[in-house]
C-alpha cells in the first residue's frame, strides 16, 4: 500500500465523518483512494472533491464546528492556500486533521519529496499566535497509525493536527498492518461528547454555542490567547514523541525526521559497520518538539550533524 | 538477506508493475519490502524507474544510490544506472534498442531478449514478466509460488485469467537469459 493510500484507509477505519480535498501531486492518491473505496457505502463517510483548497479547508471549518471528525489533504502550494482557514480553525479551537504531503518549494517548486515546509508547519503557518499539533511519519505504517493519533490529539485539545508527510513516504509502498474498523459516532454520541462546544443544536438547558475566531473586545481576546497558550504548554508537557536509534553509546547523533530519518538510519548502519559510533534521534512530533531531549545531548555528545534536505530551517530551529 | 534493485525503462513497459509484483512476492514470504517509484514527469511519458528492496530485516532508506541489481530496459536508463551497480552486482538488460552496451568489467552482466521473446510468444503485454523470469533465474530470492501469489495480489481480479500467460512468460524468461560477462 502507498503511504497516501494508507492515510486514506486509516481515516475511514478510525471513523472519520468527512474528507474534503483537491488533487495535487504528490498527494492525489489520497482523494483517488477515497473515490475508489467509496467509504460512503462502507461507513457513511462523506467524501467531496472541493472546487479549490480554500473551499476544502472552509468545509473543514464547517464540519469541525459541528463536532464531526473531518480531514483534508494537500501538498505544499495547496497547504499555503489553506493557511487562512487553519488560522481560523486554531482561533475557533476546532479539531481536525490536515495532511501535507510535502513537495519542493518555494512557489510551485517541483513534485519531488522535500521537508521545506518545516518552518511553516511548526510555527503555525497563518497569521496570529497559534500552533498546530505536527506529527511526521517516516514509514507507510506510521502514515496509517498517525491519522488515528492526530485525530485523538485534535479532539483531546481541540486543536488542528497536521500530518507532515512528503512525496517519498506518500508514494512508496511498504507492508502495513491496519487497525480494525471503528464505528463512526452517532449524532447522539457527538452531542454527548462535544455538545458543550459544538453547534449540535441548542437545547433549552444551555446557552448557544458560538463558533468564531472574532472577538472585538480586547480584554476578552487577550484572555482567549492566554488560554490558547496555556493549552499549548500542556501539549508541550504531555505529547512529545521521538525515537532514538543507537543513541546510548553514540559520540555523534544525527537529528532527522520523516524520509530523511530513514536515509540517516542507513547512514548510521554504514557508520556502525566502520566502527563509528553514530546515533539517530528522530523527532516524531515536530511541534511539540523534543528540544529538552536534544539539549541533553549537548552535555554528553560530541556533535549533532543534520541532513540538509531541510537546509536552513530545521538546523536553525534548535541549534 | 537484503536485495536492493533498480528497475528502469520506458513508461508503459511495465517497469512499475514488475517492481510491484516482486514486492508483493516478498510480502507473501513474510519479508520486509519497499517499493519507491520515480513518479511525476516520469509517469507522464519518458523514462520510468522503481527501487525495490526485499529484506529479512527492517528496511531503512527506501532511496539508494547503489544497487545489488539493475534491470535496464532502455538506453537512457543504461546511461544512468550502469554506474550504480555495486561491484560484483548484477546488471540485467534487454539488448533490444540498446546501442551502447555496458562496459564495466567488475559486475555480472546478463542479457534477456525479452521484447523478441514476448513477440514470439504473442504475449506482448507480458514483456515485463519475461524480464522478471530472467531475473529470478539469476537471483531466485522469491519462490515461484510466491510470485504467483504476488501476481494475484497486484493484478485486479478481472485480469486473473491472464495469470497462466504470465507464468509462461516467466518460465521462458528463465530459459533464455544468458550471462555475457562474469565479474
Amino acid at each position: 500500500m502507498k503511504g497516501n493510500e494508507a492515510m486514506a484507509e486509516a481515516a475511514i477505519r478510525c471513523g472519520a465523518d468527512g474528507y474534503f480535498g483537491y488533487p495535487i501531486t504528490p498527494q492525489s492518491e489520497v482523494l483517488e483512494y477515497f473515490m475508489a473505496e467509496e467509504p460512503w457505502n462502507r461507513t457513511g463517510m462523506v467524501v467531496l472533491q472541493a472546487e479549490s483548497e480554500i473551499a476544502a479547508i472552509n468545509m473543514i471549518y464547517g464540519g469541525a464546528s459541528t463536532g464531526k471528525k473531518v480531514l483534508t489533504s494537500s501538498s505544499s502550494p495547496g497547504i499555503s492556500l489553506k493557511q487562512e482557514g487553519l488560522s481560523y480553525l486554531a482561533g475557533a479551537e476546532l479539531p481536525c486533521v490536515v495532511i501535507n504531503v510535502v513537495r519542493g518549494g518555494p512557489g510551485l517548486g517541483d513534485i519531488q519529496p522535500a521537508q521545506s515546509d518545516y518552518f511553516q508547519s511548526v510555527k503555525g503557518g497563518g497569521h496570529g499566535d497559534y500552533k498546530l499539533f505536527v506529527i511526521a511519519p517516516s514509514s507507510v505504517q506510521e502514515s496509517a497509525d498517525f491519522v488515528k493519533k492526530a485525530f485523538d490529539i485534535a479532539f483531546k485539545y481541540r486543536i488542528p493536527a497536521l500530518i507532515l508527510s512528503d512525496g517519498a513516504i506518500g508514494q512508496m509502498m511498504e507492508k502495513v498492518e491496519l487497525f480494525e474498523q471503528e464505528e463512526r459516532l452517532t449524532d447522539e454520541q457527538v452531542i454527548e461528547k462535544y455538545g458543550s462546544w459544538a453547534t449540535t443544536g441548542k437545547t433549552a438547558d444551555r446557552e448557544r454555542n458560538i463558533i468564531t475566531s472574532l472577538d472585538l473586545i480586547p480584554e476578552r481576546l487577550e484572555d482567549h490567547n492566554k488560554q490558547l497558550q496555556a493549552k499549548y504548554k500542556k501539549i508541550e508537557e504531555n505529547e512529545i514523541m521521538f525515537e532514538e536509534i543507537h543513541c546510548d553509546d553514540a559520540d555523534h547523533i544525527i537529528v532527522a525526521y520523516g524520509t530523511s530519518a530513514r536515509i540517516c538510519q542507513k547512514t548510521v548502519q554504514l557508520a556502525r559497520e566502520k566502527g563509528i559510533k553514530l546515533g539517530l534521534m528522530r523527532p516524531i512530533t515536530l511541534w511539540p518538539f523534543p528540544k529538552k531531549k536534544i539539549a541533553e545531548y549537548g552535555d554528553t555528545k560530541k556533535g549533532i550533524p543534520t541532513p540538509d534536505e531541510v537546509l536552513t530551517a530545521f538546523e536553525k530551529h534548535f541549534m | 538477506m537484503t536485495e536492493e534493485i533498480i528497475i528502469a525503462g520506458f513508461g508503459g513497459q511495465g517497469v512499475l508493475s514488475m517492481g510491484k509484483i516482486l514486492a508483493y512476492s516478498g510480502i507473501m514470504q513474510d519479508q520486509e519490502v519497499s517499493w519507491m517509484p520515480a513518479y511525476g514527469p516520469e509517469m507522464r511519458g519518458g523514462t520510468a524507474n522503481v527501487t525495490v528492496i526485499i529484506s529479512d530485516e527492517r528496511i531503512n532508506s527506501p532511496v539508494l544510490n547503489a544497487y545489488d541489481t539493475a534491470i535496464i530496459l532502455n538506453q537512457q536508463s543504461m546511461n544512468k544506472f550502469e554506474e550504480t551497480v555495486k561491484p560484483g552486482g548484477v546488471l540485467l538488460y534487454d539488448p533490444n534498442g540498446i546501442s551502447k552496451h555496458p562496459t564495466r568489467t567488475d559486475i555480472n552482466i546478463y542479457q534477456v531478449e525479452a521484447a523478441a521473446e514476448a513477440a514470439r510468444l504473442k504475449v506482448g503485454k507480458s514483456f515485463n514478466m519475461v524480464v522478471l523470469g530472467a531475473y529470478l533465474k539469476i537471483k531466485p530470492i522469491v519462490e515461484h509460488e510466491n510470485v504467483i501469489k504476488g501476481l494475484k495480489k497486484s493484478l485486479p481480479e478481472r485480469y486473473h485469467h491472464l495469470i497462466p500467460m504470465n507464468e509462461t512468460a516467466i518460465s521462458s524468461g528463465e530459459k533464455i537469459v544468458k550471462q555475457t560477462q562474469k565479474a
